[in-house]
């Protein structure tokens, strides 16, 4: 067979700046990774214990095209094979998103190619079809640094956050504690480590809010980490910050199965979806496994650790359904630090 | 050769296109209104009522700053991405300088412009014509108002002010420089992106990977930390 040339194809160039990582890539047909780059701030926010806003803008002001080229690069194509683009618009920080907005509507529009503005948490939802197909109805359990929400899917595009925290999302209870226990800063990936070293054998609450709702709230059990801490110290106790992160795991991780478990009984869906970054919490990713082995026709998909933090990819595989329903922005796309996913259909 | 100016780094929005010898188009607005929405839109207008495609363009400037960190952001990212994508080169010029080269060209002395930074502090340098072109004479910097009077109070020439923040600090300065400061009409006040093209004409592209804004301050959280890190080692 000779060369054929298939021109049907459809290749996405994604770019993602909402928090701490400048991230560019392409992705072919919305499934399949030709270039996945992320340039992280992480180490210059440690210092501060937290990603500072005004200096993760400056970074991804200098970051940016240096991040598009190696993009580019890694594909080895021009923008001539670009089909659109594709940038996070919202949620996140202002000041950072605008640096990606206005990068992806500079190259729309220096080779007039559309624009799509992508919501952040489509994006990590739509990490799991870099994965496998995704198959309709389905729920999402989106679990990162600002967002624990359960988003039913009845369709490609569609939205729907059946439950959602009230107060503080998981990824940040997770650093208030990191914070009490003295751990480095991000603190996630230090309780789920300790945790598999310890004894959950302290009792700490969980927080199931009314009957059949599907919400959360972690701020009570994050204060009920710092009451055992200290009402140990006043004691001239110590308790064993394993066993503590043990605990705390466990009652996070209980409340997320469960709620999450109670929705896809209810929605009847086919498959659960687990997206964000505290979806690289092993002692989450170990549970969701063993609960959803036993239900056999259910699937459980769960991104491999690279696509569960912010990545750009994934902002071209959301954006490639965008682009396939003919949904583009103008040049007038604005960062919207506040985005809705209900209405961005 | 066509050039694209570009300049966000304060409330007034200025796009312009110069072809060779001649500027073919010119959009300055000064309102507070989000630069993030209307500067792309303002150059796609713009180049298409010029019969410019983005392909044609040979050069980009851009105001670098100081000003709203935002602000400034917004055009040299753009500024970045246009002119690494279209292969042209990037050229950066002090917001500052900008706005003291219309009114600084025929008026003998040296001109201090200023943008406001809030807490009686400015953003300024001095800038003087010598053989038709402009000279910083001071660097861009950051300083109380009332103490950059006092700076300028040695130097015998006149000085002309110019920003359109110069109200808040006018009779700061005409306490202490009396009839030696002239101020500009409101119609010098916005800095003109046909100028800052004009500006970067003629000077050699920048890496533009490397470019970034001159923000004058090192950002808050980090000019606390060194403070509190000074005496460790
Ligand atoms: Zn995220």
């Amino acid at each position: 067979m000779g060369e054929i040339i298939m021109e049907n194809n459809q290749y996405i160039m994604g770019i993602e700046t909402s928090c701490d990582e400048t991230a560019v890539a392409i992705v072919k047909n919305g499934r399949e990774i030709i270039a996945n780059v992320v340039a992280s701030q992480i180490e210059s926010h440690k210092r501060f214990g937290g990603v500072v806003p005004e200096i993760a803008s400056r970074h991804h002001v200098e970051q940016m095209t240096l991040v598009i080229e190696e993009a580019i690069k890694q594909a080895e194509m021009d923008f001539s094979q670009i089909d659109a683009i594709a940038v996070t618009e919202g949620p996140g920080l202002v000041g950072a998103l605008l640096i990606g907005v206005n990068a992806a509507k500079a190259l729309a529009f220096a080779h007039n190619i559309p624009l799509i503005g992508v919501h952040h948490i489509a994006g990590h939802i739509y990490a799991n079809r870099l994965v496998t197909e995704m198959k309709f109805p389905l729920l999402s359990l989106v679990v990162s640094g600002g967002h624990t929400e359960l988003v039913y899917m009845k369709e490609h595009g569609h939205f729907e956050v059946i439950g959602e925290t009230r107060d503080d999302a998981a990824g940040e209870a997770y650093d208030k504690v990191a914070r009490t226990l003295n751990l480095p800063y991000p603190g996630g990936p230090h309780i789920d480590r300790l945790a598999h070293e310890g004894t959950p054998n302290i009792n700490l609450p969980r927080a199931w809010l009314e009957e059949g709702s599907y919400d959360f709230s972690f701020s009570g059990l994050k204060s009920a980490v710092i009451n055992a801490v200290h009402n140990a110290e006043q004691r001239g106790e110590v308790i064993a910050p394993e066993d503590l992160a043990a605990s705390f795991q466990e009652s996070v991780i209980e409340v997320l199965t469960k709620k999450t478990l109670l929705a896809v009984k209810e929605y009847e869906v086919k498959q659960v979806l687990l997206a964000g970054g505290v979806a690289a919490n092993k002692g989450l990713r170990t549970t969701l496994e063993q609960v959803f082995n036993e239900l056999e026709d259910v699937e459980l998909v769960i991104p491999p650790l690279s696509l569960c933090t912010d990545n750009a990819a994934m902002i071209a595989a959301a954006g490639s359904i965008l682009f396939e329903k003919g949904i583009k922005s103008s040049m007038a796309l604005n960062a919207n630090p506040g985005l809705d996913i209900a209405i961005h259909n | 050769m066509k050039i694209l100016a570009i300049d966000t780094s304060n409330y007034v929005l200025g796009v312009s296109v110069i072809d060779g010898e001649k500027v073919i188009g010119e959009y300055i607005t000064n309102i507070n209104k989000n630069h993030s929405v209307r500067v792309m839109p303002a150059i796609e207008a713009l180049l298409k009522d010029v019969d410019v495609k983005p392909s044609d363009l040979t050069k980009i400037v851009v105001a670098e700053g100081p000003g709203s960190y935002t602000g400034v952001r917004i055009g040299v990212t753009i500024a970045k991405t246009l002119a690494w994508t279209l292969n042209i080169p990037l050229v950066g010029v002090s917001s500052l300088k900008v706005v003291s080269a219309t009114v600084g060209r025929y008026f003998n002395g040296v001109v201090s412009p200023l943008f406001d930074a809030r807490r009686g502090q400015i953003y300024t340098g001095l800038y003087e014509y010598s053989a038709g072109q402009i000279k910083t004479v001071i660097q861009d910097k950051l300083i109380l108002s009332k103490d950059w009077v006092q700076e300028l109070i040695e130097r015998d020439k006149q000085i002309l002010f110019v920003g359109n923040d110069l109200p808040l600090h006018r009779s700061v300065i005409e306490e202490v420089l009396g009839e030696r400061a002239r101020f500009a009409e409101i119609t010098e006040l916005n800095p003109r992106p046909s100028e800052l093209a004009l500006l970067g004409k003629d000077l050699e592209g920048v890496d533009i990977h490397h470019f970034t804004p001159n923000y004058i301050r090192l950002a808050e959280a980090e000019a606390k930390w060194i403070e509190e890190n000074k005496n460790k080692c």
